[in-house]
């Protein structure tokens, strides 16, 4: 038993040498919808790289952690993840708290951080590090591509509600700034701040109501978002009034809703069933057959983050932190939802994101009339970012 | 705001506070009885909606609805008999931590049975549509919930007032031992009414199902909402529970309605706290019998015997020395459970020997670690005097909250001491200028010379070990005397000349001070802050520590901040459903170590 043990001792040291490792952390217990796909997601890019021979001649190696949901235990649990398993780089991380706390002490402790899903703007502006660089189209980024089709409804008196923390907040006022940019009449009536996780949604629809909005923008997720949507269809909100809502469209949100779904919805998503360039028909059989499941918007964010790290290293040929954080700037790769930069300037990725409206097909949500909107187009001029970020 | 759109708020409002109503009932009719302050009682609605859901699909909504709640009931029944029953002659508060891994268990048992997806469920079948009131479209189910409110409102009343099992239940909240020595066979008393209670939690959710989605974030959302309810009404009374559902659901629709839907965030703990400082016992409530098996509470052991000083001493030593053979992580770790042992016993000082107990003493934890964030990022001092005048903002916070907190007592004070730190918390949450917001702060590195894990770790070390002993020595000091008199005989304690509020008051700011010491070493250590650090969970960890190691010990809290702490590192490392494995780890020493794990080191008299 004992010579077992140390034979397995000895197989996994020499192991131990020959990967690489990548140390993620994430809140998988806190938003598991999302991160139970997200974790798919990413062990099927590590298993593509493996099964091609790895990077710089080793196999990649995941290392995952809960990360507690909180900024204080994440920060711990990254300390653990760089001083005990000698990771090569640091991957994850879902609210923006935990994300921008991680980001700092990546920066402290000069290792790469590759921030995956986190959606605020300042972990690459006004927060913005040499060592972080984030994957997702950001919350600006995302409010950004519903503006084209908010400025061709013509509409003037605007409501808006948004989960009252820093997401919903950066998305409200974004959202302000650049509609009335492109539109300048635009008035907005009622802007209503919703507890996260518990909104008082019958309270908000008739409060909206009030307001006799001719359009509506929500920022709404998750089951904020379900009981909205129960509520003002039961109450008629959305008869007469569109409504514009970010991330709506993602199958971790879409497809709790059901029959449900509300017709005419203008929302950023991921129409997973739909999108036929040959990168994404690749993903998605891979994707299928792998987990016999279909991919959410968190299996694309997780595959391309691995995928991601994989291409810096081979870009760097080396796992060096200081050659890994040169070789991302400027860093071109393919994604299932088509080539990417990792923007030097700000350390943002141009992921996209598809943009389109919510329409019920028998009983389950779908995505029609969507356009694939860039994220390289959906960015603020560069005097703009280069004065928010003080590096 | 016209008149329709006033008369819809409040029906809105009347809606709401049905749903809150009917979890609150069942907290407070457990409690009365009982005195078990029930942390799962938000997991057993959890487990109604759940249940409702997956039975609404197989046997349709209107069968679903009272399958889930009796369901729910029986669950109630099999954690009273099987848990709690063996834990009512353990120390007051120690049901709490039972509750507590019950959460933990439950959240993971749910997640492993239903998957991760919000599950959103049907609309109840022949109320799905909305009638017209003022030319305003409103849900037929909405009015139905209105009724339910009131309706089962009277059925407990005719319970608790008209039956004979309602007699019993009534008279073993006014004198438990009184209804004992009458005959009343109080262990399936006990049993009957957490059963019911549970019921109660379990109908409200699975009546809640048609307006929102069954989830795995809605046991602790809805948790402190209950306890709000069941206090502000009056701890026991049925009516209040309904009186204060309906102020507190009112005042949200209003909130929101007119305009104040950021002040959403936080108005019931504003309420709460309002209420509490005028009526000491809530809107219906009256003073609460002590109970006297519970009276006689144990001296916190006498001076620590020279063994254990010794292996204090021996165990400081390797303390000290340990960064000669480990780097890295272990530091890393130990620090925080340094931290954490601190911000303990702090909070062991208040509750221990002053018998004060706080379910918001993250309050001080937090102000220490965002007043340190906030003297170094604005440039205002250096970090080693932001260290040096954090705690003192803690202190200060203590000093203004403890003179309200002081002036009630038992569970009152405990949720007034969360309405503060609720309220703190918020400002936290909101003020985004000063504090970041949700986000919080980045950025608080310690000066270079204390940068290193090492450096850090011996900072850590002095501070805590300097504040835990003096905490221990506080306890076997004059002022610990009479803090522990005014805990057993508050009477004789002022008749023999001691204040007792002021002894209260001082050690209240005191363990708030050293709670400040904790979080601003805490926020050093991180390099960041943020709402969480003040939020009701880090308050109730702090409960679980001094739970875990004994309430009525000298070293247990810093031995159950140690295992907490390492637990939960080493649990969410290596499992999967980390989270229950916690669960079940501390539901094992409650049974097997009632007293805590402290009361193995303790000096047998």
């Amino acid at each position: 038993m004992r010579s077992l043990f140390l034979i397995t001792l000895l197989v996994s040291s020499s192991a131990f040498s020959q990967t690489i490792k990548i140390g993620e952390l994430n809140s998988y217990k806190v938003f598991p919808a999302f991160l139970e796909p997200y974790k798919k997601g990413m062990e099927l890019a590590l298993e593509e790289i493996n099964a091609s021979g790895g990077v710089l001649g080793k196999k990649l190696e995941l290392v995952t952690r809960d990360d507690g949901g909180n900024p204080g235990d994440a920060v711990r649990v990254a300390e653990e993840l760089i001083s005990r398993e000698n990771v090569a780089v640091l991957m994850g991380t879902f609210a923006s708290n935990v994300g921008l706390a991680v980001s700092n002490l990546a920066a402290q402790r000069k290792i790469l951080f590759v921030a995956s899903e986190p959606l605020t703007d300042k972990i690459v502006w006004e927060n913005g590090n040499r060592y972080t660089f984030r994957l997702r189209p950001s919350t600006y980024m995302q409010t950004a591509m519903l503006i084209p089709e908010a400025t061709k409804l013509k509409k003037k008196r605007w409501a808006i509600v948004y989960p009252n923390y820093e997401y919903g907040q950066s998305a409200t006022a974004s959202f302000k700034k650049l509609l009335k940019a492109a539109q300048p009449d635009v008035e907005f009536v009622a802007e209503l701040a919703a507890p996260l996780g518990k909104i008082d949604a019958g309270a908000v629809v008739q409060a909206l109501a009030d307001a006799k909005p001719d359009a509506i923008f929500s920022s709404l997720f998750a089951a904020d978002l379900q009981k909205f949507v129960r509520e003002g269809n039961t109450r008629g909100l959305f008869k007469t009034t569109p409504v514009f809502n970010l991330l709506a469209g993602e199958p971790e949100y879409l497809d709790t809703l059901k029959e449900e779904t509300p017709d005419g919805w203008w929302v950023t998503g991921y129409p997973w069933r739909e999108i036929n360039t040959p990168e994404h028909k690749k993903f998605l059989a891979a994707y299928q057959k792998r987990w016999n499941d279909y991919p959410r918007q968190g299996s694309v964010v997780g595959y391309t983050a691995v995928q991601a790290v994989a291409a810096a290293m081979k870009k760097a040929k080396s796992p060096d932190t200081e050659k890994l954080v040169e070789a991302m700037k400027g860093l071109e790769m393919p994604t299932p939802f088509g080539p990417i930069v990792w923007r030097p300037i700000d350390h943002q990725s141009t992921m996209g994101a598809y943009v389109g409206q919510l329409a019920r097909k028998g009983n389950q949500g779908t995505m029609v009339n969507w356009r694939f909107a860039d994220g390289a187009s959906h960015l603020p001029p560069y005097e703009e970012v280069k004065a928010l970020r003080k590096e | 705001m016209g008149w329709e759109s006033i008369l819809i708020q409040f029906l809105n409002g009347l809606a709401g506070a049905s749903s809150l109503f009917l979890v609150a009932a069942g907290l407070s009719l457990i409690f009365g009885v009982t005195r078990i302050v029930n942390f799962a009682h938000g997991s057993l609605y959890m487990l109604g909606m759940y249940l409702a859901v997956w039975l609404a699909g197989r046997f349709g909504f209107w069968v679903a609805v009272p399958l889930a709640a009796v369901a729910v009931g029986l669950a109630g029944f099999l954690v009273e008999f099987l848990l709690l029953r063996k834990i009512y002659k353990a120390p007051e508060l120690l049901q709490l931590l039972a509750t507590f891994a019950l959460v933990l268990v439950i959240k993971d048992a749910a997640l492993w049975a239903w998957g991760p997806e919000d599950l959103l469920g049907p609309r109840a079948p022949g109320l799905a549509g909305a009638v017209n009131i003022a030319g305003v479209a409103f849900p037929e189910y909405d009015l139905f919930l209105i009724l339910v409110g009131p309706v089962v409102l009277a059925k407990l009343w005719f319970l608790l007032y008209r039956t004979r099992w309602g007699i019993l239940v009534r008279a073993a909240s006014e004198d438990r031992e009184m209804a004992g020595a009458l005959g009343v066979n109080q262990r399936w008393l006990f049993t009957g009414v957490f059963a019911l209670g549970a019921l109660l939690a379990g109908l409200g959710g699975a009546l809640q199902i048609p307006r929102e989605p069954a989830n795995l974030n809605v046991d602790l959302q809805l948790i402190s909402d209950a306890f709000v309810v069941v206090v502000v009404g009056g701890l026991g009374s049925i009516p209040g529970a309904f009186l204060a559902a309906l102020l507190i659901a009112e005042a949200k629709a209003f909130c929101t309605g007119l305009g104040y839907s950021e002040a959403t965030l936080v108005i019931e703990f504003v309420i709460m706290a309002v209420i509490l400082v005028g009526r000491p016992w809530g809107l219906l409530g009256r003073a609460q019998a002590p109970v006297k098996s519970q009276e006689i509470a144990q001296a916190p052991s006498g001076f620590p015997i020279r063994g254990i000083l010794i292996a204090g001493a021996v165990l400081l030593a390797a303390l000290a020395l340990l960064p000669l053979a480990s780097g890295g992580y272990t530091l890393v770790l130990l620090t925080d459970m340094l931290i954490f042992a601190l911000f303990a016993v702090s909070l062991h000082f208040i509750m221990g020997p002053g018998g004060l107990y706080s379910f918001g003493h993250a309050a001080y934890f937090g102000i220490g670690a965002y007043a340190a964030g906030i003297l170094l990022l604005n440039k205002i001092t250096t970090m080693e005097f932001a260290l040096a005048l954090a705690p003192l903002a803690a202190g200060a916070g203590a000093l203004v909250f403890g003179w309200f907190c002081v002036r009630l007592s038992g569970v009152y004070s405990a949720m007034l001491t969360l309405a503060f730190a609720q309220i703190a918390w918020s400002a936290a949450f909101q003020w985004n200028a000063l504090t970041g917001g949700s986000n919080g702060m980045v950025g608080i590195w310690p000066a270079p010379w204390l940068a290193s894990k090492t450096a850090f770790y011996y900072l850590t070390l002095l501070l805590c070990a300097a504040g835990v002993s003096f905490f221990w020595r506080a306890i076997h000091s004059p002022f610990g005397y009479a803090l522990r008199a005014g805990r057993d005989s508050p009477q004789r304690a002022d008749a023999s000349g001691i204040d007792v509020r002021a002894v209260q008051w001082a050690a209240f700011t005191i363990a708030g001070l050293a709670a400040g010491v904790a979080g601003s070493l805490y926020a050093f250590s991180k390099g960041s802050i943020s709402p969480e650090s003040l939020g009701i969970q880090r308050s109730v960890d702090g409960l679980v520590m001094v739970m875990l190691g004994g309430i009525q010990t000298l070293t247990g809290p810093v031995w159950g901040a140690a295992l907490f702490t390492w637990l939960q590192d080493a649990a969410a490392r290596n499992l999967e459903y980390w989270r229950a494995v916690t669960g079940m780890v501390i539901l094992v020493l409650v049974l097997v170590l009632p007293n805590g794990i402290g009361s193995l080191f303790q000096a047998k008299k």
